[in-house]
């Protein structure tokens, strides 16, 4: 078995250092090494998109990931989203749109949604379904998910205009 | 007497699109699912399964797995002594208790995931790394994998009862025979619907700990009390040492929360390791260990007049049901011949049942269980007919549902462990016109009509839907000297909104916002007895338990109001956090001030400020409604996009409409997505196929299509004091009808029948082009 490593990296704006095996994913070190259980494990084999954290800006699978590979990164996880205790506006969206039941999905598709509106702030609604197509939800039929997200960008582009 | 200071909360919350008090925590990744919870000294579980679908263990070697440094346990039948058995929880179908699985393999695996060894470790990282060191000797046998070799039984599932039938029996009503002996067309048809399962996206898991005394398990949901019950017995502690605590869910739909073998090993594991022992189940797992659900073929006649008039049906069902019977493993084979009939004026009807056992994952119940498969295979034979007999399919429904009229409608006794049952109220007739008014049925291009290359289709499917399963349901609301209130219920909740919908009860019995109210569901301590979540019963049964405990709460703190201040019942009510005078809006009684009084000891305090009540169901309420689909079909690709599609049910009353919208169009969409997409495929060898997310496809934002949910509340049901009728499942029951009769009208000009599910693109293709062949 390899020697354990530290590696360090910005987690939500925070500098975190950890030890871990080089066989530890990334999601299993922000769960367990890092406590930050926002983040889910819905398939471990990179197709359901529970997992998805940002890395460096861009949504990355935390399973399919190690987490020596995110040494030195800058990740955000759904933790990070808004100030402790506190929604951003897509969060309230999607509490306004009922784009959630069970809520296990939903940091990854917040997440996902993040960096799409952060790569394109105003998506139409194919865009959204595209962007959306990588997490699977079981609970809502992704309607009001697209709805929140559509929601939260026209409110966004009104606030700039 | 002081002037009160909170507004009086009028205002009627159950009808209100409420948005969810419970979202912030899953929103900001606050929320407590079962892989969250974590203890000091917590170790790691995993399950050894089966490699094989039908093997002899002719032994184990396990030495190099026990002696990798951080592992703790390594357990196979023989460790565990007397290995218990789990029994069936509901739908006792004659002989089905012959097939119960043990909670580990005892010298014998009978499908694919089966337990045969549980190890615990430091880490699940070296718990996995053991799994590989052990090794066991097994004798591979001849599988069963498929109905037919099933009933053959050249290969016996389990040889000590010497037969695969698990079940046989017949059900009838009126008179079968004599009905078709007045037939002027028959048409008879076999039909099969596909093996497929839930897949929640939390994936099942448990964390034990016991302390020498006390048991808690955390992870429990569904029906946490019966599980206590049962682990109770098989561990042999009383059932108060032990607390099942249900954390977060991430979705259930009937698979999660039933008593699977880990809901053993895992306690048992943590009474011996005295440890807190975690396990939480992989998606390849879940795939194979979780029940499956829905894989049933049936034969179904139908004799009618020649201007449609349905005289008569009779079926044989054959439902695959695995290895083993699961606890509720009878269910879904039972509704079936249940629900055959459907909506229709069908007076004259039999059902022969045959329960069968196979080298398979065993099934249990999925949202609707037994509905999918029998409005599939009633609503195609209707449009098979309507086409033989020239009728318009919508005509033909209109002509034989039952009418307003003729409810309530004896629909006999179908289920053998049941008595007789009735359609209790509604108009089947206005449903039907209002999904078909919604679509714009009649101006949409059908039968294959060509636009842009695609054929285009329509499909109808009416049905029928149970819920609110009995006896009882318990809850409990106490006043906290702070103006809280607590709101604790039997039922448990896998993220429909139950915190919510049962505070908006509670607010309206008691005048206060629904923010006044938290609700605790989900452990075996909260209330005496809970019966759980399950044939959409929470809010039929446990929602009107919490509208008896806030009506009796109200009555007492009048009561006690009257009493003490020498004022008549009449001129008080409750609300606002007080017992206010009608005349003046002065406070008579401040429930804030009783709780505290409660709290040091004033016994009639208490009782006024902690209230339990019980409901007890009397009888069943029938949801039904229509679905209509419209679909466009590429006849080179075989690629089916579904353009529009109502799914339109009556509830009786819709406790808070944003939430049963959400029901409605998440149920929808999972069952398009099983109509086309989800399938648990076997070999010959019966191996899993389709066992990860990779091949197991579940619908994605791209394929789900547009769905337009509309609730109707025409006929309140009379067996609950809300009126309500189950709404989570009608959306799921009638989809695969809807959708193959859509796509079947689309493609009926290239001569395409269309009698299994799913329809998949390589099956699809594969019609059209033996279709074309045939042309």
């Amino acid at each position: 078995m390899p020697e354990p490593r530290e590696i360090e990296l910005t987690i939500n704006g925070e500098r975190r250092a950890g030890r871990c095996e080089p066989r530890t994913t990334l999601v299993d070190f922000l769960r367990e090494t890092c406590a930050l259980t926002g983040t889910h494990v819905g398939c471990e084999h990179g197709v359901c998109g529970a997992c998805t954290v940002l890395l460096d800006g861009a949504p990355v699978r935390s399973c399919l990931m190690f987490a020596v590979q995110a040494a030195g990164a800058r990740l955000t996880t759904v933790e990070g989203l808004a100030p402790p205790g506190e929604m951003n506006d897509l969060q309230r969206a999607f509490q306004e749109h009922h784009a959630l039941q069970c809520g296990f999905c939903t940091p990854g598709i917040l997440t996902t949604m993040t960096a799409l509106l952060a790569d394109n702030p105003t998506p139409t609604r194919e865009d959204v379904r595209r962007a959306l197509s990588g997490n699977i939800c079981r609970c809502t039929g992704y309607e009001p998910i697209v709805q929140a997200v559509l929601d939260c960008a026209r409110g966004r582009a009104g606030r700039a205009g | 007497m002081n002037a009160p200071d909170r507004a009086v909360d009028r205002a009627t919350h159950v009808g209100t699109p409420t948005v969810r008090g419970e979202d912030q925590r899953f929103l900001t990744g606050a929320a407590r699912f079962t892989d969250d919870v974590r203890f000091e000294r917590m170790v790691h579980a995993a399950v050894l399964r089966s490699p094989h679908a039908n093997a002899r263990i002719r032994g184990f070697d396990a030495a190099a797995a026990a002696a990798l440094p951080g592992v703790l346990l390594v357990a196979t039948a023989a460790d565990l002594g007397e290995v218990p058995v789990i029994p069936l929880r509901l739908a006792p179908l004659p002989g089905l208790d012959r097939f119960v699985q043990r909670a580990i393999a005892v010298d014998r695996v009978r499908y694919v995931g089966e337990p045969v060894a549980l190890i615990v470790a430091e880490s699940r990282y070296i718990a996995e790394d053991a799994l590989d060191l052990i090794v066991v000797d097994y004798e591979a046998l001849d599988p069963v994998t498929n109905i037919a070799q099933a009933l053959a039984g050249t290969a016996l599932v389990h040889e000590a009862v010497g037969t695969n039938v698990g079940s046989h029996y017949h059900v009838a009503r009126g008179d079968p025979a004599g009905g078709f002996a007045r037939a002027e067309y028959t048409r008879k048809e076999r039909f099969r619907c596909h093996r497929h399962t839930a897949a929640p996206m939390e994936t099942r898991g448990l964390v034990a700990e016991y302390d020498g005394a006390a048991m808690r398990v955390w992870g429990a949901t569904k029906v946490p009390f019966f599980n206590r019950r049962l682990l109770a017995k098989m561990l042999d502690l009383p059932e108060t040492a032990i607390e099942m605590i249900e954390t977060d869910i991430g979705g259930g739909f009937g698979v999660r929360g039933e008593f699977y073998p880990e809901d053993y090993l895992v306690p048992w594991a943590a009474m011996r390791l005295r440890r807190p022992v975690k396990w939480i189940e992989d998606r390849r797992e879940h795939l194979m260990a979780t029940n499956h659900a829905r894989e049933t073929e049936c034969e179904l006649e139908i004799g009618m007049k020649r201007d449609g008039t349905i005289v008569g049906l009779r079926a044989t069902v054959w439902a695959d049901l695995g290895a083993y019977t699961r606890t509720g493993g009878g269910v879904a084979i039972a509704r079936v011949p249940q629900f055959l009939p459907g909506p229709y004026r069908i007076p004259d009807y039999a059902c022969e049942v045959f329960a069968l056992h196979s080298n398979k994952t065993p099934v249990g119940t999925y949202r609707g269980p037994g509905r999918y498969e029998a409005n599939f295979f009633r609503e195609r034979l209707l449009d098979l007919a309507a086409a033989d007999l020239g009728l318009d399919p919508a005509a033909l429904r209109e002509k034989n549902l039952v009418s307003a009229q003729e409810i309530p409608y004896d629909i006999g006794t179908l289920v053998p462990f049941e008595g007789p049952n009735a359609y209790e109220g509604g108009d089947f007739h206005s449903a039907y016109r209002q999904a078909l008014a919604a679509i714009g049925h009649g101006s949409l291009p059908a039968k294959g009509a060509v636009i842009d290359g695609r054929l285009h289709g329509v499909g109808l499917a009416c049905f029928t839907e149970s819920s609110g399963a009995g006896p009882s349901e318990s809850a409990r609301i106490v006043a906290r000297p702070d103006g809280r209130y607590e709101v604790y219920v039997g039922v448990t909740t896998m993220g429909q909104g139950h915190e919510t919908v049962f505070a908006q009860i509670a607010a309206d019995e008691l005048g206060l916002p629904v923010a006044a109210f938290q609700v605790f569901h989900g452990s075996t301590s909260h209330v005496d007895e809970g019966w759980g979540t399950y044939h959409s019963r929470a809010i039929v049964v446990g929602g009107s338990a919490v509208k008896l405990a806030g009506a009796a709460m109200r009555d007492k703190l009048i009561e006690l109001a009257a009493r003490r201040s020498g004022l008549p019942a009449a001129e008080l009510r409750v609300g606002a956090g007080a017992v206010l005078r009608e005349s003046d809006a002065s406070t008579v009684l401040d429930v804030a001030e009783l709780a505290r009084a409660a709290a040091e000891g004033d016994a009639e305090a208490r009782e006024a400020t902690h209230v339990k009540a019980r409901f007890d169901i009397k009888m069943r309420p029938y949801s039904y409604g229509t679905h209509v689909a419209h679909v466009a079909v590429d006849p080179e690709t075989a690629q089916v996009e579904v353009l529009a599609y109502v799914a339109l049910e009556d509830v009786g009353r819709v406790i808070n409409p944003l939430l049963a919208k959400g029901q409605a169009v998440g149920g929808a969409v999972q069952g398009i997505g099983a109509t086309f997409l989800d399938e648990l495929l076997y070999d010959e060898a019966g191996q899993l196929v389709s066992g990860t997310f990779a091949d197991y496809l579940v619908p994605t934002s791209t394929e789900a299509p547009p769905i337009q949910a509309i609730f109707l509340e025409e006929a309140p049901s009379a067996s609950n004091p809300l009126g309500a009728k189950g709404a989570g499942e009608g959306a799921i029951v009638a989809t695969g009808a809807a959708v193959a009769n859509a796509v079947a009208d689309a493609l009926a000009p290239l001569g395409v029948k269309i009698t299994a599910l799913p329809l998949s693109l390589n099956n699809l293709a594969a019609s059209i082009r033996a279709a074309r062949r045939r042309a």
